[in-house]
């Protein structure tokens, strides 16, 4: 008695029609090496170049599918039944790069040679090498995020480079934005990148515009690119880099970070969700804090843009899977990677099925910037409140940081309470003294002067530019921060 | 070789993928060859397997599918073909639908663009599996139509 294979349909038509033939053989590999003897036209269908079992091609002998048996060496006996079971997979094309009708650029011998790690990858080799020569990729800003990301890509061989930033370094920038070094400070960071990436990899075209991104210029600015990574720190261009690349069709991969945590995907509202499906309005003014407000890790924005600069790389080549419809959450002091599986809102404003902004609108405004109450007259700078408090020592200056950045540096007389402690600690205050608020930078202390103000007090300033600016004017022997 | 499918069988098709949509449907088409006519008799949907990137990719396992043939076998149809959805793409295979492709099975694929499927294409592979070559589509409304014991 010999062995039963079971045919599924399309294979029927190579073994005359049969759904099952009766073979001789003491393992499976015997098996199928017989049974695609005797059926030429089976050979391809079942097995790849490399001689292996096609991914989709699963053996069973009787209930017990091979692979958890001893794969081709499973053994078989007279009366067992051998089926061959398909697994159907397929899919649409996910590559966005250079459309493959444009003929990708040559490779010289110099690049063959820094590119060799990568060329010898079968998953990339010559033709992604070329694709990604061929790619323009844009980054917006150049700062903590656009850092990691502008090196590895540069690194990497993307052709083309745009960079869109107005910003000059600063040494409080070095601490994390690697792309900038020492020297640079003062100078603009659109320069120091130029230089740093020419100076990495001078096959780069670098691509510079200094500018803010704005609801005028985004449409054409982005308009030549393949993929934009978002290296922002701001809701409104967040929603305006979003919405931009939404109307224009292109990738946008996302990156944010705050303190110790990071989240990354690739929005591309062609094939997933984009920002606005997840995060349909942005939160209030002032409640989210700014890294300048609340500090960041400086290693974060490296493991995140790292994350940016790799699903670039993956959308350029079309291997893998993206990032898209998925969100990576990091959490730096768990070390510990998080995923959120995100679904397009069908109805989304922007990519939705009947979007409701078909262009770009002022986003500052959509963010509540522009309607902040304005605070005219309540402010006073450094230089007058140092003349003041030396003509009335009575004047009372609160300090509504927090105390860690006490310790760092705080202006001596003044009284800290830190401004999510102000509404409770209202009774410590003395109504009839003139009272001046202080932060770091100016923004927290007009929050507690809103505080105050509703409170009854009347007398109550801010000091512009916060505890920075007075350390610029007044004295100068208090450490910047 | 052609495909019969009945009007009823396409507007499930299309159902389906918009229903899905963003993400891929999929499912196996379960009928029987009379001459050189591929019959649909019954659409078996499936789910998609794929949760990791549904958006651009579909699996049918090997134990759904099995599950499938069997249930087909014992009302005497087999399988003769597979449809599945390409949302917001066109209903023609891609290079990773060719390199997956079995022989003789039509590969029904419906555009969902922006969440409306379009009109379904049917395609075959090629025996060198280089190319697959689109297969004709014959609507047809069947007065008996095989009905499920279940």
């Amino acid at each position: 008695m010999a062995v039963t294979v079971l045919i599924p349909t399309p294979l029927r038509s190579y073994v005359g029609g049969r759904d099952a033939l009766e073979l001789d053989g003491g393992n499976v590999g015997e098996l199928l090496e017989q049974l695609a003897g005797e059926h030429a036209g089976l050979k391809r269908h079942l097995f790849a170049e490399d001689g292996r079992l096609r991914s989709f091609v699963n053996v069973y002998v009787n209930d017990r599918d091979i692979r958890q048996l001893a794969q081709r060496d499973t053994p078989v006996k007279p009366g067992d039944t051998v089926s061959i079971i398909p697994s159907i997979a397929g899919g649409t094309a996910v590559a966005v790069g250079a459309p493959l009708a444009a003929p990708l650029p040559k490779l010289s011998h110099e690049e063959i040679l820094r590119y060799s790690r990568h060329l010898i990858l079968p998953d990339v080799g010559v033709e992604g090498q070329k694709k990604l020569k061929a790619a323009r990729v844009l980054l917006v800003g150049a700062g903590g995020l656009g850092s990691p990301a502008a090196l590895y890509l540069a690194a990497a061989g993307v052709g083309t480079l745009g960079i869109v930033d107005f910003d000059v370094v600063d040494k409080t920038n070095l601490q994390r934005q690697v792309l900038h070094g020492t020297s640079s400070v003062g100078r603009p960071k659109l320069e120091s990148a130029s230089e740093r990436i020419h100076d990495l990899n001078p096959n780069v075209r670098v691509e510079t515009f200094e500018t803010r991104l704005t609801s005028q210029n985004a449409l054409d600015i982005i308009r030549d690119f393949d993929i934009v990574a978002d290296g922002t720190d701001n809701f409104p261009t967040r929603y305006l880099v979003n919405d931009a690349c939404v109307l224009l069709g292109k990738p946008n991969v996302y990156g944010s970070i705050f303190r110790f945590e990071g989240q990354a995907s690739v929005f591309y509202a062609k094939q997933g969700p984009c920002y606005r499906c997840l995060y349909a309005e942005p939160p209030p003014p002032g409640l989210v804090p700014s890294c300048a407000e609340g500090g960041v890790l400086g290693v974060l924005p490296g493991i995140i843009g790292s994350i940016q600069a790799m699903e670039t790389i993956k959308l350029i080549l079309g291997v893998g899977e993206p990032l898209i419809g998925r969100l990576v959450l990091f959490d730096a002091l768990k070390l510990q990677f998080r995923e959120l599986k995100l679904s397009k809102d069908p109805d989304c404003p922007v990519c939705g099925t009947h979007p409701t902004i078909t262009e770009l609108i002022d986003y500052e405004a959509f963010c509540g910037i522009g309607a902040e109450p304005s605070y005219d007259g309540a402010e006073i700078t450094a230089q007058d409140l140092k003349a003041e408090w030396d003509r009335s020592p009575d004047l009372l200056v609160i300090d509504v940081r927090e105390p860690h950045e006490y310790e760092i540096a705080h202006i001596d007389g003044t009284v800290l309470i830190p401004l999510a402690e102000l509404p409770t600690r209202l009774g410590e205050l003395d109504g009839h003294r003139e009272i001046v608020t202080h932060c770091h930078h100016g923004a927290r202390s007009l929050k507690a002067l809103e505080i105050l103000k509703a409170a009854g007090f009347s007398k109550v300033r801010s000091l512009r530019g916060g505890i920075d600016a007075w350390a610029v004017n007044v004295d100068a022997a208090l450490p910047r921060y | 070789m052609t495909l019969v499918l009945d009007p009823r069988q396409v507007a499930a098709i299309r159902r389906h993928g918009e229903a899905d949509y963003p993400a891929e449907a999929c499912g196996l088409i379960g009928g029987a060859v009379e001459a050189d006519r591929k019959v649909a008799l019954q659409l078996v949907p499936l789910a998609n397997q794929r949760t990791d990137s549904a958006r651009n990719r579909y699996l049918i396992d090997p134990m759904s599918f099995r599950r499938a043939q069997e249930r087909l076998d014992r009302d005497g149809l087999e399988v003769i073909g597979v449809y599945h959805s390409h949302p917001d793409h066109a209903p023609a295979p891609s290079a990773f639908d060719r390199e997956h492709a079995w022989p003789w099975l039509s590969y029904v694929i419906v555009g969902v663009g922006a969440g409306h499927a379009g009109d379904p294409k049917s395609w075959v592979l090629a025996d060198d599996r280089g190319t697959f070559a689109e297969e004709s589509i014959t609507i047809e409304e069947r007065k008996a139509v095989w009905q499920s014991p279940y």
